[in-house]
C-alpha cells in the first residue's frame, strides 16, 4: 500500500492528467452545453501536467513494479506531449466553433490521447508500451473521424484505423517473439539478455516487426502511405496534433526500445533503420515538391522529418539521442505553429489550402505572414532558427557513427526541401493577391502561436537551453 | 497416439481450415461464422496448453461479445448483399501475397530448423499458471498498473464509439 | 505436443490474416482478418507462456483481448459512420483508400 502511494506520487504528471480527463468527462456528461467548461478544465490540466513534468526532470525512478520509468526521459517527453495537447486544444476550440460542431468529447479525447503518449514515453515494459500505443491510437481514430457527416473524414478515419490495427498485429507478433526468446517483457531483462539473443533469428524477426510497427507510427517510408490522406482528411488541429504529439510519442517509444532496451549500434537493425531513414528523407522531400495542397505538402514534409530523426536512432549514440530529443521539442513548436496559421486561413469547407490561396498574404496580414515564414524557415532548417540545430545534431551523430553517407543524403535532401517551403514564403510576399483570414484568430490561439514563434527563434539562438535538459536520460 | 494428440490435431486442422474459409468467403455473415468457429477451436487449443482461464475468456469475450458485435453490424447495415462486393486480382495483391509467403517461409524455417533457441516445456508450472487463481493474483499485484490502464482504454473507446455512431447527438 | 507445432499453427493463421487484409476489399472482412491476426499472436503468447512457465504471456493475452474489444467498438463505429454517408463498405469505392 505504501509503495503504491509512493508510486502515485512519483507519477504525478500522468496521474494528474488522468484525473483531469476523468473530471472533464464527468462535467461533459452532467448536462448540455458544457463544452466550454470541458475545454477550460482540459487546458488547465495540460498546463499543470506540463509544470509537474518540468519539476520532475531531474529524477528518474521506476514505478508500479518496474512498469514505467518516471521523470527524466518521460518528463521531457511529457512536456512535449502536454505542450502539443495544449496547442491542439486552443486551435480546436476556434476551429470547432467555426464549424458549429463544438463538443466536449473532442477535448476529452485529446487529453486521453496525451495520456497514452505519456505511457509510451515512460514505458519500461513492452506491455505498457503496447497499451500506451493503443490508448493513443484509439483516441486518434475517433478524432480523425470526428466530423462524422464529412465523407473525407470518414474515409480517412477508416484508412487510419484499418492500417493502424493491421500494424498492431505486427507490433504484437514482434512483442511475442521477443518475449519468447528473452522470457520477459521488461526492458531491463531484454537489455540484459540482448548480447546473448541478438543473433537469434527469432529475436531479430521480432525486432524487425517492431521496426515495421514503429515505422508506421512515425510515418517513415515504406510505411508512410497513410499519412498524406489521413492528414488531409482530419480536422486541421488534429493534423497538427498527429504530426507533433503522435510523432513525438512514436519516436519516444522507438528510442526507448531500440536505444534503451536494445543496444543496436553497428548491428543489422541499425542498418535497416538507416535505410528507412534515407528512403524517408528522399521520398518525403521529393514528393512534397509536387503537392499543391498545403496539408499534403506538410504531411510529406513530416515524412521527411521522420527520416532525419531516424538517422539519429540509426546512429545509436548519445549524440543521436540528444539530437532526436532536441529535434522533437522544436519540431513540435514549429509544426504546431504552421498548422495553426493554416487553420486560420482555411475556410469552413476545407478550401484555401493551396499555394495560390496565399498570394499577397503579407500585404493583408503582415504579422501572420511573418509568423508563418518563421515556422517555414525553421522547418527548412535555415539558421538561426531552431530547425537548423535539430538537423545539425542528428547529422553530426550519424557522422560520428560512421554513417556519413546518411548525413550527406540528409543535407542534400534538406536543400531540396528549401524549395517547397520557400515557395510558400515567396507566394505570400512577392505574388500579388488578396489572401487574408476571414475572421481574426481567437486571442488565445494567436498568443500561443506567437509564443511558439518566439521559442523557435530563442531555441535557434540558444540551443543549449534544451540540450542541457537532456543529459543522462534513459538509464534503464 | 493418445486421445489428447488426436484432439489437438483435429482442433488444429479446423483452426487453420476455418481461417482459410473466413478470408475467402464473399458473404460477410458466413465469414463471421467461420471466424467464430476459428475462435472456438483456439479456445480448445488453449486447453491443451493448460490455459483454462484464457480459454474461457476466449469464448466469452471473442466469440461471445466481439463477434456478436460484428454480426450485429453486418445485419444492421444489411451487408449480406454480395453484388455490392467486387474482388478483383491486381498486381499489388500478387506482390502482397508473395511477401506474405516469404514471411511465412522465414517463420517456418526458424521454428523448424532453429528449435534449439526455443524454450522447453515446463509442465508443472504451465498447469499452475493457467488457473483463475494464478491469473487473478498476478493481475492485481504485479500487473495492476496495466490493468488500470485498460480502464482508460475502454473508457476512451466507449466515448469514441458513442460520438461516432450514435444516430443523433444531443 | 512440441512448442513448434503451436508456433507453426499460429504463424500460418497469422499469415492467412495478413493475406486477408491485403487482398480483400470488404472493410468488414479486412477487419475480421485483423482479428484473426491478433488471435494468432495470442496463441504464440500462450504457448510461450506455458513453455517458459511464466505468467506474463497470459497476462498480455488478457490485455490484447481488451484492446481487441475496444478496437472492435471503434472500428465498427467508423464503418457505420462511413456507411451512413456513402452506403458502401467496399474499399474500392472509397476514393482515398487506395494503398
Amino acid at each position: 500500500m505504501e509503495t503504491l502511494v509512493a508510486d502515485i506520487w512519483r507519477s504525478t504528471p500522468l496521474v494528474l492528467l488522468t484525473l483531469v480527463g476523468l473530471i472533464a468527462l464527468l462535467v461533459e456528461g452532467s448536462g448540455k452545453g458544457r463544452a466550454a467548461a470541458v475545454y477550460w478544465i482540459s487546458l488547465v490540466g495540460t498546463i499543470a501536467s506540463f509544470v509537474l513534468s518540468f519539476l520532475s526532470l531531474n529524477t528518474e525512478e521506476a514505478a508500479f513494479n518496474d512498469m514505467i520509468l518516471q521523470g527524466g526521459y518521460a518528463a521531457f517527453f511529457g512536456m512535449i506531449f502536454t505542450a502539443s495537447a495544449f496547442g491542439t486544444l486552443i486551435l480546436s476550440r476556434s476551429y470547432l466553433r467555426r464549424l458549429h460542431t463544438e463538443r466536449g468529447e473532442f477535448y476529452v479525447l485529446i487529453v486521453f490521447a496525451a495520456i497514452g503518449m505519456m505511457l509510451m514515453a515512460s514505458a519500461i515494459d513492452l506491455i505498457i508500451l503496447f497499451l500506451g500505443i493503443e490508448v493513443m491510437s484509439i483516441c486518434l481514430y475517433v478524432l480523425v473521424g470526428f466530423l462524422r457527416t464529412k465523407l473525407t473524414a470518414n474515409e480517412s478515419a477508416l484508412k487510419y484505423f484499418l492500417l493502424g490495427a493491421f500494424t498492431t498485429g505486427f507490433l504484437l507478433y514482434g512483442i511475442a517473439l521477443i518475449y519468447g526468446t528473452v522470457g520477459s517483457t521488461s526492458f531491463r531483462a531484454i537489455s540484459a539478455a540482448f548480447p546473448a539473443v541478438s543473433n537469434q533469428p527469432l529475436f531479430l524477426l521480432g525486432a524487425a516487426m517492431l521496426v515495421i510497427a514503429f515505422s508506421f507510427k512515425v510515418a517513415a517510408v515504406p510505411f508512410h502511405m497513410w499519412a498524406p490522406d489521413v492528414y488531409e482528411g482530419a480536422p486541421t488541429p488534429i493534423t497538427a496534433f498527429m504530426s507533433t504529439g503522435t510523432k513525438a510519442a512514436a519516436f519516444a517509444a522507438f528510442v526507448g526500445v531500440f536505444l534503451g532496451a536494445f543496444q543496436i549500434a553497428g548491428s543489422k537493425l541499425s542498418e535497416v533503420i538507416a535505410l528507412a531513414a534515407a528512403a524517408s528523407m528522399i521520398i518525403g522531400n521529393v514528393v512534397a515538391i509536387s503537392q499543391s495542397n498545403l496539408k499534403r505538402m506538410l504531411a510529406y514534409s513530416s515524412i521527411a522529418h521522420a527520416g532525419y530523426m531516424l538517422s539519429g536512432i540509426s546512429a545509436a549514440n548519445r549524440e543521436g539521442e540528444t539530437g532526436i530529443l532536441f529535434y522533437l521539442a522544436t519540431y513540435t513548436l514549429m509544426n504546431l505553429g504552421a498548422f495553426g496559421v493554416l487553420s486560420w486561413v482555411e475556410q469552413k469547407d476545407d478550401t484555401k489550402l493551396t499555394f495560390d490561396d496565399y498570394a499577397g498574404f503579407s500585404a493583408q496580414q503582415p504579422f501572420l505572414a511573418a509568423l508563418l515564414s518563421i515556422f517555414l524557415f525553421s522547418l527548412a532548417g535555415i539558421p538561426p532558427f531552431a530547425g537548423f540545430f535539430g538537423k545539425y545534431y542528428v547529422f553530426l551523430a550519424a557522422v560520428k557513427a560512421d554513417l556519413t553517407w546518411l548525413a550527406i543524403i540528409g543535407v542534400l535532401t534538406s536543400v531540396v526541401s528549401v524549395y517547397y517551403y520557400l515557395r510558400l514564403v515567396m507566394m505570400m510576399y512577392f505574388q500579388p493577391g488578396g489572401a487574408t483570414v476571414e475572421e481574426p484568430p481567437a486571442q488565445m490561439a494567436f498568443i500561443a502561436v506567437t509564443c511558439a514563434a518566439i521559442l523557435v527563434v530563442l531555441f535557434g539562438i540558444y540551443p543549449s537551453l534544451i540540450v542541457d535538459l537532456t543529459k543522462e536520460f534513459l538509464n534503464i | 497416439m493418445n486421445v489428447e494428440t488426436i484432439f489437438f490435431y483435429l482442433l488444429g486442422a479446423v483452426f487453420v481450415g476455418s481461417a482459410l474459409m473466413m478470408v475467402t468467403r464473399r458473404n460477410p455473415v458466413i465469414a463471421a461464422l467461420y471466424l467464430i468457429l476459428n475462435f472456438f477451436c483456439l479456445a480448445g487449443i488453449y486447453l491443451t496448453l493448460h490455459a483454462q482461464f484464457i480459454a474461457v475468456i476466449q469464448i466469452l469475450v471473442y466469440a461471445g461479445a466481439i463477434m456478436v458485435l460484428f454480426v450485429f453490424v453486418i445485419m444492421l447495415l444489411n451487408l449480406s448483399d454480395e453484388r455490392r462486393l467486387s474482388e478483383a486480382i491486381s498486381f499489388k495483391k500478387i506482390v502482397a501475397g508473395g511477401l506474405s509467403v516469404a514471411l511465412l517461409l522465414e517463420l517456418l524455417y526458424i521454428f523448424v530448423y532453429r528449435k534449439t533457441d526455443l524454450p522447453t516445456l515446463n509442465a508443472e508450472r504451465s498447469i499452475e499458471i493457467g488457473t483463475v487463481e494464478s491469473i487473478g493474483r498476478h493481475l492485481f499485484t504485479k500487473f495492476l498498473f496495466p490493468f488500470e490502464v485498460t480502464s482508460i482504454l475502454l473508457l476512451a473507446a466507449i466515448v469514441g464509439a458513442v460520438v461516432l455512431a450514435k444516430r443523433r447527438l444531443d | 505436443m512440441e512448442l513448434q507445432t503451436y508456433l507453426l499453427l499460429s504463424a500460418v493463421t497469422f499469415i492467412i490474416g495478413v493475406v486477408g487484409v491485403l487482398a480483400r476489399r470488404n472493410a468488414i472482412i479486412v477487419f475480421m482478418s485483423i482479428e484473426l491476426m491478433l488471435n494468432s499472436v495470442n496463441l504464440t503468447l500462450v504457448a510461450f507462456s506455458a513453455y517458459l512457465g511464466d505468467v506474463t504471456g497470459q497476462m498480455l493475452v488478457f490485455f490484447v483481448m481488451t484492446v481487441a474489444a475496444a478496437e472492435a467498438a471503434i472500428g465498427l463505429a467508423i464503418i457505420i459512420a462511413l456507411f451512413r454517408n456513402k452506403q458502401t463498405v467496399n474499399l474500392d469505392d472509397i476514393n482515398i483508400l487506395k494503398w
